[in-house]
């Protein structure tokens, strides 16, 4: 009998092996292919988006004359109303003089950006010493300017709206050094904008920071609260029985209903004001709340029965013992769940869309109250416009993203570790 | 978590500042006048000392709700439109206490049906798109007899058409734009069969039904609200169509072209003087109870309806606005600026 057993275990003992192995190639080749994965999408990302990083400046010399300024005094309220748009015309002109005609005046004024106008008032108003003197202004090249000079390594084809004339003003400026390609730090430090070249991501980072903080500061005490009530304190009976089931629906609640309820019962009802990161916030919270408390249930549970019976044996409180053995123990779960939690919401666009929070704003909001968009919220419109340049704009914006929710996660990865505790 | 407390009561004491009134216009509606607004709204944030107004992107539909849900501070100030507004809405608005609309005419924004520069412009009529993606389509047989589409190929339809497959990539039915597609070019090739005309006066949603309908075996895909991926669809495929805005066109001239509709290239000239047969007019609509209540409204109208902004050269017709033309604006801007409430 002895023999027959090992006879069989020696004799399967190969095809065992060979399972084995196959189980663990195919376990690494799908490791392998679902990093492949993330490889091809980030470097997709990463490729489309290094346009978006730097942005092509033009060196004018601006003639602050008096009289196209139409100025008589130096007071600052005078030179913050002036006609800049007239002294930025007449400064190109003059560098090209051999330029005529209205239609190739209009598409020569059509190369420097929108915004160069205001460049040239914030140049003058910081230094008003130079009111009828020249003064060395660098600003912004129009965004099809900057798409073509980043595009075309050669100035003989034409471009996406630009023409064959555009291009040769272009090569002429790019010989005598008056372009210059720099880091494009208006991406990060100013707001939304229809202009391409000016667009940024502080209003919508600055509007999720918000919007997370307000998520946090309602779910995390709300969350672990429900949580260690229903685990340590709460009688088992039918109504717990219904609460539990329920939480755990509405985990599985599709986010736009979370949108509605906002839009029905938190603006309507409460009256609070749309489209801020308060509202935002607090549909965030319904949200994630189930996520917490589930994660946070799960990691109480799963603290040892024998730390519990200890301190009640010496003498503590069930207060004592949930606040102050059960829950330290707990929090390296608790903090996970809340991360993913929080994850979730951070990529949320559908509910937003409700309450008003899918918007062009361009101001960034100072408080919870000022309205703002989200970072998801920016990719979509951005996404969504006719410009070209917008798409770099969007990868790059994907790309903040990515590296916002990296950062929420390596503090959450400290945290766990700083509050673990091995018994 | 000392910081805990201090955020709280921040939070606390800037929601009740809120409660006392809003210093920032609010717009909704509109996906396609949400482009050029947009620009007149960062504009106007950069030259005066109001605040940039907030536009949000509900679609026409569903910003005519919200601006017509009341007259209260709380509800938006304006509301774009990719059509007119209805008789209905005009009255929902006033039942809810909304008296006194001003009416803006934007200006015009064509459709566009598009192809690759890979392959052939296409030359087609109204009545040929109709044919190739109705739901339903009169009998080939000459009879007056509605059958289900059976075309496959551009040639059944016409032999001058090429060999390709139909394949056409367009908005889905919450989109203003496939409203617009619907009523200026499947109506308008529909109600050249002259007996399909005549069941207008009988039974006018049957007519609708017919006419608007569009086929759903797959030969016109809907592509999402999205017209960038449309684009981006062509370009992958060179024998599908897309139909979308004129300013997508615009940005994409290098690599898409412009069917010809009914002989009529689709250019700014074309849209503007009104020979390209499938514009349609951008409007917004201005809450007259709230003037003065919400600091910037006048002069954010001014601004609007400016010769630097809505002329013929403004900088809404850089971004693709077809302009109104100048006695027209003139006319507009006077009506608007008076705030003459609209009467359907």
């Amino acid at each position: 009998m002895n023999r027959t057993t090992t006879e069989k275990v020696v004799k399967s003992l190969k095809q065992r092996h060979r399972k084995e192995k196959l189980f663990k190639a195919a376990g690494f080749a799908s490791v392998c292919f679902g990093f492949l994965l993330v490889l091809t999408l980030i470097s997709d990302i990463v490729i489309k988006a290094t346009p978006a990083f730097h942005q092509h400046w033009l060196k004018l010399e601006i003639d602050y004359q008096q009289e196209w300024l139409g100025v008589d005094s130096l007071d600052y309220e005078k030179l913050e109303s002036a006609d800049y748009r007239k002294v930025l015309r007449r400064s190109i002109l003059a560098m090209m003089p051999e330029v005529s005609g209205r239609q190739d005046k209009r598409s020569l004024y059509k190369l420097v950006s929108n915004n160069a106008e205001f460049t040239v008032r914030d140049a003058l108003l910081k230094s008003p010493e130079f009111i009828g003197k020249k003064k060395n202004v660098w600003v912004m090249l129009d965004d099809d300017v900057d798409s073509y000079l980043k595009e075309n390594t050669e100035f003989s084809q034409t471009g996406i709206r630009i023409s064959e004339k555009q291009a040769g003003w272009i090569e002429q400026w790019y010989n005598n050094g008056l372009i210059d390609k720099q880091w494009n730090t208006e991406f990060l430090t100013s707001g939304d904008s229809r202009e391409p070249e000016l667009a940024g991501v502080r209003g919508a980072l600055t509007g999720t920071m918000w919007t997370m903080l307000v998520t946090l500061i309602l779910s995390f005490p709300l969350g672990v609260a429900a949580a260690l009530y229903l685990e340590e304190f709460a009688p088992s009976n039918r109504f717990t029985d219904f609460i539990e089931v329920n939480i755990n629906n509405l985990a599985a609640v599709p986010s736009i209903v979370f949108g509605l309820l906002g839009l029905a019962v938190i603006i309507n009802l409460f009256g609070m004001p749309r489209s801020t990161p308060l509202v935002g916030g607090v549909v965030l919270t319904l949200m994630t709340l189930p996520t917490i408390i589930i994660a946070s249930r799960a990691s109480i549970k799963a603290v040892p029965p024998s730390i519990r019976e200890a301190a009640l044996g010496l003498g503590a409180s069930k207060m004592q013992v949930a606040f102050g053995h059960v829950l330290p123990l707990a929090m390296p779960g608790i903090i996970t769940g809340t991360i993913i939690g929080m994850a979730q919401a951070l990529g949320e666009t559908a509910p937003l869309l409700m309450i008003g929070m899918v918007a062009f704003i361009v101001d960034v909001p100072m408080g919870v109250t000022d309205a703002s968009t989200v970072m998801p919220v920016q990719i979509y419109l951005w996404a969504d416009s006719p410009e070209r340049a917008f798409l770099a704009k969007t990868s790059a914006a994907i790309l903040v993203l990515l590296t916002f929710l990296m950062m929420m996660n390596t503090l959450a990865a400290t945290l766990r570790r700083k509050f673990e505790k091995r018994f | 978590m000392k910081k805990l407390p201090i955020i709280l009561s921040l939070i606390a004491t800037s929601s009740n500042l809120m409660a006392a009134g809003r210093d920032t216009i609010s717009v909704v509606g509109s996906s396609t006048v949400y482009p050029f607004s947009t620009v007149v709204a960062e504009r106007f944030g950069k030259t005066t000392d109001f605040k940039t107004p907030k536009i949000e992107s509900t679609g026409t539909g569903g910003g005519m709700k919200l601006f017509c849900a009341g007259a209260g501070i709380d509800t938006p100030d304006m509301s774009n439109a990719s059509r007119r507004i209805k008789k209905s809405e005009l009255e929902m608005c006033e039942k809810n206490g909304v008296k006194e609309v001003t009416e803006v005419l934007v200006g015009y924004d064509g459709i566009v049906i598009a192809n690759s520069k890979a392959t052939k412009q296409m030359e087609i009529t109204r009545k040929e798109i109709f044919l190739a993606l109705a739901k339903q389509v009169p009998a080939t047989d000459g009879s007056e007899k509605l059958v289900d589409n059976p075309y496959k190929t551009w040639n059944e339809i016409n032999p001058d058409l090429p060999k390709t497959k139909i394949e056409v990539l367009g908005p889905p039915p919450t989109s203003g734009t496939r409203d617009a597609f619907a009523e200026l070019v499947l109506e308008g090739g529909c109600e050249q069969f002259a007996w399909i005309k005549a069941i207008k006066k009988q039974d006018k949603n049957k007519y609708k039904a017919i006419c608007h309908s569009v086929r759903e075996d797959h030969v016109y895909i809907e592509a999402g609200e999205n017209d960038n991926l449309i684009v981006q669809k062509l370009t992958t495929n060179p024998k599908a169509l897309g139909v979308f805005g004129f300013s997508f066109l615009d940005q994409n001239s290098d690599t898409l072209q412009g069917s010809i509709v009914d002989g009529e290239k689709p250019t700014f000239e074309g849209i503007a003087d009104g020979s390209y047969p499938v514009s349609r007019p951008l409007y917004f609509y201005v809450k007259n109870a709230h003037v003065g209540k919400v600091p910037g409204i006048k002069e954010f109208l001014e601004e609007f309806t400016s010769e630097a902004s809505m002329g013929e050269e403004g900088y809404l017709t850089d971004k693709g606005l077809i302009p109104l033309g100048e006695a027209k604006l003139k006319k507009i801007r006077d009506q608007v600026l008076s705030f003459t409430p609209l009467k359907l």
